[in-house]
């Protein structure tokens, strides 16, 4: 059933509508409830794919499921509808405004009947997809904070890494912060790359979302076999920045086990041909974040290499 | 003594010419006063306001009028990058660099930026951001400064050194604790900023007004041995205290009051015009006596934009 999450009216005859499909069955006051939530930043795609996956898997073995699961696919419509990262007309980062306000901006407004909405719930599921410049293999971020909370949730969900963060204050101005400090368990994924869909990520993340409906006794049916996440906090993950500027062309695979001293790729001088920088691994570990889009600045990330602690 | 002027940050890019953020340094000794302008690429208002300062106290400084002992900084403009090509945000990822403080040396191009601009000003004993507001309207003059835990006693005191009508006090919320204000006030500068009317248009009378309330403070402070008329006296309040008016509906606004503006309780504000149909849809009066402080100044308005900030008599 398609509900509205927060409405609008925008200058010229139409609104901002917010919507979510709510996929329930054997409510009762004990049922659990499930929000898969994405499309905070208009950019990242990958969510979309697995809403609707998700919403043609539960809807059509419907009997097998037990409780609610709501599905979000656009927290910024507006956002989506014109391929821009941020809060069209508010130039702002969406998920840098929450909780909201309902005396606030339209943008705060809308952050504050989400929240509204979302509050209560089981479990929410906030789905990111990096950004156009770096690919991420499909991962949780969980704040220092959470982690205790959310670790037991986080491993079922078929991600390749969980990262435990420093929590910053300016996070606090999240939609996970905020739900989870309201004591509704939120966890945020990153996976795939900014304005593409990686269908073989979206996949494993539905195999882990059932998988976790599964554990929480809300799905009935068969679930695959999920992975065992690689876990670290933020001294297990190795930066590398450019400090030159050209073009980046890697020499290793997204996800790809690398070990010190191998090199990630070279940046590259198109006026001179010359190579200004080789990126060397500064660690072992599993090259969990890799630069998509080629052009680089000095200071531009090009990947991230989550440590074993070997080398 | 003369002028000196350094690069004090420089960042390579692949296609253009290093950006180099130039800073103008005045008298010498203490690091004393330290003056940011433009940080955003429509923050042309805040450079030229810089920009009249560093023409200002160069004559200051040929006439010996800068005190023993004190050095203040310019830095007209960090992001000139984006100011030539149009955009607000940083060009490649459009990152806000006031969104970025205090910065962190390895990180990415923005972070850099920011880091680097921070470590060459953070130890200055009062600095000066020539701000710009998200809001698209017009303010009256004013002085702001982030209600921290370090040094504010004093920071609240030294707002009505500026000559503007009006001070403010803001609490920060968790998306501040990443402007350069606040970081500056957390590092222990008294940190102040500093909104002129306009953003992108450099008037007159608003340039001017931001160049003597900067050039008050640094005489109030004794860095200069210069005169100046003594300016506004300034009411100090918390931004708390200032009444929001806000849209319940969408469409056409067409005003009826401006800033600077007295209004009376009840009086027409502004009416919401049916875009189509030309009918009125509603209107908006005011809900207290005060001054209009803020005024929204595009024509077409959503539900819940903030049209009028009114400050209560
Ligand atoms: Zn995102």
């Amino acid at each position: 059933m398609i509900k509205h999450v927060s409405i609008a009216a925008l200058p010229v005859t139409e609104s901002l509508v917010i919507q979510k499909n709510r996929i329930e069955n054997n409510v009762s006051p004990e049922s659990k409830r499930v929000c898969i939530v994405t499309g905070t930043h208009g950019d990242e795609l990958e969510g979309q794919y697995v809403c609707a996956h998700l919403v043609k898997l539960l809807n059509s073995e419907k009997q097998k499921l037990s409780g609610i699961v709501d599905i979000y696919p656009a927290l910024n419509p507006l956002g989506i509808d014109s391929v821009t990262r941020g809060f069209p007309l508010f130039d702002l980062d969406m998920n840098r405004i929450f909780p909201g306000s309902p005396t606030g901006s339209l943008a705060e407004a809308a952050a504050f009947d989400i929240v509204r909405d979302i509050e209560g719930a089981d479990i929410c599921i906030d789905i990111h997809s990096s950004n156009i410049f770096l690919r991420e293999i499909p991962q949780i971020r969980v704040s220092e904070q959470t982690q205790a909370e959310l670790l037991p949730y986080a491993a079922m969900l078929n991600v390749d890494i969980i990262w435990i963060h420093a929590a910053a204050t300016v996070l606090e101005s999240t939609l996970a912060h905020t739900l989870n400090m309201r004591g509704t368990k939120t966890l945020v994924v990153e996976m795939g790359v900014g304005m593409r869909i990686t269908e073989s990520y979206c996949t494993q993340l539905i195999d882990g979302i059932m998988n976790l409906l599964h554990g929480l006794d809300m799905w009935s049916g068969d679930v695959q076999h999920v992975r065992a996440p690689i876990v670290s906090k933020d001294h297990g993950v190795g930066f590398l920045n450019s400090d030159a500027a050209g073009i980046f062309i890697p020499s290793v695979t997204h996800g790809d086990y690398v070990h010190t001293g191998d090199v990630i790729g070279r940046v590259l001088d198109p006026l001179t041909g010359s190579i200004v920088e080789s990126a060397i691994s500064p660690c072992n570990g599993i090259l969990f974040t890799l630069r998509e889009y080629p052009v680089v600045f000095g200071g531009s990330l090009l990947a991230r290499i989550m440590g074993d602690g070997n080398g | 003594m003369e002028m000196v002027k350094n690069i004090i940050y420089s960042i390579k890019s692949p296609y253009r010419q290093s950006l180099d953020i130039i800073g103008y340094t005045f008298g010498s000794g203490e690091p004393s006063c330290c003056i940011v302008g433009a940080l955003r690429g429509n923050e042309i208002q805040q450079m030229a306001i810089c920009a009249q300062l560093v023409n200002t106290l160069k004559n200051i400084e040929e006439k010996g009028c800068i005190a023993e002992n004190k050095s203040i900084m310019i830095i007209p403009c960090a992001n000139y990058y984006s100011m030539n090509i149009g955009k607000r945000f940083w060009t490649m990822d459009n990152t806000d660099i006031n969104r970025m403080f205090p910065g962190y040396e390895l990180g990415e191009t923005t972070q850099r930026i920011a880091d680097g601009l921070f470590k060459s000003i953070r130890d200055y004993v009062f600095g000066i951001q020539m701000a710009s507001f998200y809001q698209e309207g017009k303010f009256l003059p004013h002085v702001k400064v982030m209600d921290t835990s370090s040094g504010k006693e004093a920071a609240y005191e030294s707002l009505s050194d500026f000559g503007l009508p009006y001070g403010l006090i803001r609490k920060p919320i968790p998306y501040d604790t990443t402007t350069l204000n606040y970081n500056w006030q957390i590092w222990g500068c008294q940190a102040f900023s500093l909104f002129a009317t306009y953003t992108e248009h450099i008037g007159g009378q608003s340039t001017q007004a931001a160049v003597n309330a900067t050039l008050r403070f640094l005489i109030a402070k004794g860095m200069l041995k210069w005169s100046l008329h003594p300016g506004l006296h300034t009411r100090i309040l918390n931004e708390d205290n200032i009444w929001r008016i806000s849209t319940s509906r969408a469409g056409i606004l067409k005003k009826y009051a401006s800033i600077e503006d007295e209004v009376r309780e009840g009086d027409l504000l502004c009416e919401i015009i049916h875009p189509l149909e030309g009918s009125t849809i509603d209107k908006v009066v005011s809900p207290i006596d005060g001054i209009v402080f803020f005024s929204y100044n595009k024509q077409l308005v959503m539900e819940h934009t903030d049209i009028f900030n009114i400050i209560p008599f």
